[in-house]
């Protein structure tokens, strides 16, 4: 830690702020019937989009899942567009047509979220195959979740991706639960990560709720895909603060286990770290959390007093 | 006009695409030099364009499709074959939730020039996982552009317009046509989507047919014009986007229409078909609208049985007659 710029480290804390004020803006505004459809937080899991990202450059590319509105922050998304499309607002990112589940920005690389688990990962695969074949120097990071290390899409995109040696990062998102459904009780392992050996590639499983471990692993995983070695799989260990949607109270997660992960909080952890190294004061903090609140209601604000889409703009957009 | 095969037509077009944009290229099962396709269409391409470019791979199809997004929406025009029709059920999710939906979705800012190429169609003897016709699900796909062409002149310009076009299209073809030959030019052409092609012009009967059926259709055309019925033959070649006009305006003409399609009848080619007539040109029929196609069954194997259930030529003659 000591090594990186006290600049990248406030950059990363702040991000990972701007994720969960975002987030539980959110939840607040679906509880007052203004965010139509349903959400899935990403509140809680903040270290891994943040730390995946940070060490990416802007042209890189990432994949994004139903849960997937810190990916896009984290990747540099505006919060004003993000929040007006979560709201079905015309000046979204996607002008109202994907909402909460399909928010993507082609400027920054942020091929879009799909909301069919596992369906990100061929997707991530071609963006990668584009790559190699047009000789850039970028890479993709694939973002999913445990749930869908379980689809066909995971063993035939890992294993393409590494006979053909493509620049991919596979970062499974583990938070224990696919919905409702604990991990325990749909395989037999531990690590997702022990997976890739299946497919001749490293695999790496690391404490997903801290933001520099997993930065790290990422650094090494992006170097080994620049120089043309292939993907490899980082499985970040981590846990959602809310239910699976915005309507699930996650009875099913026993409270003694909650307990635990709230107190492993990434964004706790990590101020905790940026305090005792003196890298922020008491004081810088608060005058970054009061900057990031400003932010986030601006967005709100903002995607308020956008307008909702003409209805018949959804016959446009079909073809190109 | 010199005469090539469909397969040839086609290779044509992949080459001649290759050469002029670097960005296309081609992926798939057994498509590079140890094989050239199970259809043998895209051999000799990995000789002259290589292995990167003309790319074997694992046996998956999601993959295939997903691959093939993923590399269309980031600057290149990727031509994924799938080697029988049959099994882009394995890759439905990429090609109707992704391919299809990835412009949309995100409000327009990614263009997905992906073309899927698969052979369709049975009598050939292999039964239920490699003869269906399935062109039917794709039109369902909004998103989605569905090409069925049924002679190597059309095969070869639709392909071209397909590489070129900033849409994902799904290219039909049909595994009895590939060994047929056909007049195609020397020089470069293109055929546009959209656009039916009149393959016999006719005063007395319409017959819409798609793929192989265009052949059957115009050879039970040759037998009733000594009967004294004279048959139009329309081929839409693309059934999305489908060129309705070219339809109603024959239709208008004849006063009669028969539709053939190897597809299964219920909700199928011939089922749209015949609905946008009774839409949009029922005043000008003379005879209710008759459709032929496969009965609901999966293909069976034997060869009767197989053969049964086909639309023939003999099957078409009947089907015309009874407009009258």
């Amino acid at each position: 830690m000591q090594q990186l710029p006290r600049e990248m480290l406030v950059g990363m804390y702040r991000k990972m702020l701007e994720i969960r004020f975002f987030e539980e803006k959110v939840f607040d505004l679906y509880g007052q019937n203004l965010v139509p459809g349903t959400i899935h937080l990403y509140a809680g899991e903040e270290a891994i989009a943040v730390g995946v990202c940070t060490a990416l450059q802007r042209d890189d590319y990432i994949t994004s899942t139903h849960r997937g509105h810190g990916h896009c922050i984290a990747k540099g998304a505006d919060l004003k567009r993000t929040m007006a499309e979560i709201l079905g607002k015309e000046t979204g990112y996607c002008k109202g047509k994907g909402g909460s589940m399909h928010i993507a920005d082609f400027s920054i690389g942020m091929l879009g979220a799909t909301a069919v688990v596992g369906a990100g990962i061929p997707i991530a695969v071609g963006a990668g195959l584009s790559i190699k074949l047009r000789k850039t120097r970028q890479v993709v990071a694939c973002f999913f979740g445990e749930g869908a290390s379980n689809q066909g899409t995971f063993h035939e995109g890992i294993n393409m991706a590494s006979v053909w040696r493509l620049p991919v990062i596979f970062v499974c998102e583990n938070n224990l639960y696919a919905m409702g459904t604990r991990q325990s009780r749909i395989m037999n392992i531990e690590n997702i990560a022990d997976r890739a050996v299946a497919y001749g590639i490293p695999g790496i499983a690391v404490d997903g709720n801290d933001v520099l471990a997993v930065y790290e692993a990422t650094v090494k995983a992006v170097e080994r895909a620049r120089k043309g070695e292939g993907p490899t799989l980082i499985e970040c260990k981590t846990y959602r603060h809310k239910g699976h949607s915005r309507v699930d109270p996650a009875r099913y997660r026993p409270k003694e286990e909650v307990e635990e992960w709230l107190a492993k909080d990434p964004i706790k952890r990590f101020r905790e770290k940026l305090l005792q190294t003196k890298t922020l004061t008491e004081a810088e903090i608060q005058r970054i959390e009061n900057e990031v609140a400003a932010e986030i209601e601006e967005a709100v604000k903002f995607a308020m007093e956008s307008p909702y889409p003409e209805p018949e703009e959804a016959l446009e957009d079909v073809y190109a | 006009m010199r005469k090539i095969t469909y397969r040839e037509a086609l290779r044509e077009a992949l080459r001649e695409e290759m050469r002029r944009d670097s960005t296309v290229f081609l992926l798939g099962e057994d498509i590079g030099k140890y094989w050239g396709g199970a259809f043998k269409v895209t051999e000799g391409l990995a000789e002259e364009f290589g292995e990167e470019r003309v790319r074997d791979t694992p046996i998956s199809e999601s993959t295939i499709i997903g691959a093939g997004v993923g590399a269309a929406i980031t600057g290149m025009r990727p031509v994924a074959e799938i080697m029988f029709g049959d099994l882009t059920a394995l890759a439905m999710d990429q090609i109707a939730n992704q391919a299809a939906k990835i412009r949309y979705m995100f409000g327009g800012q990614a263009k997905c020039p992906l073309v899927i190429r698969t052979p369709f169609g049975a009598g050939v003897n292999i039964a239920s996982h490699h003869s269906q016709s399935l062109e039917a699900w794709f039109m369902h796909v909004p998103g989605l552009y569905v090409a069925v062409p049924s002679t190597p002149y059309d095969a070869k310009g639709l392909l071209k317009s397909a590489i070129r076009g900033n849409n994902p299209v799904m290219f039909c073809e049909h595994k009895l046509l590939y060994p047929i030959e056909g007049e195609v030019p020397e020089e470069e052409y293109t055929v546009p989507f959209g656009l039916a092609d009149v393959k016999r012009e006719g005063e007395d009967v319409t017959i819409v047919a798609t793929l192989y059926m265009v052949h059957k259709a115009l050879s039970a055309a040759e037998i009733l014009q000594k009967e004294g019925i004279s048959v139009e033959v329309v081929d839409p070649r693309t059934l999305t986007p489908l060129d309705k006009q070219t339809i109603i305006d024959s239709v208008k003409k004849t006063g009669r229409i028969v539709i053939v399609s190897e597809d299964c009848k219920t909700a199928g080619v011939s089922a749209e078909i015949a609905a946008i007539i009774a839409e949009e040109a029922i005043d000008y029929l003379d005879a209710p609208i008759k459709r032929l196609a496969e009965p609901d069954t999966p293909i069976p194997f034997s060869p009767p049985m197989e053969q049964y259930v086909i639309p023939d030529e003999k099957a078409i003659i009947k089907t015309v007659k009874e407009v009258f």
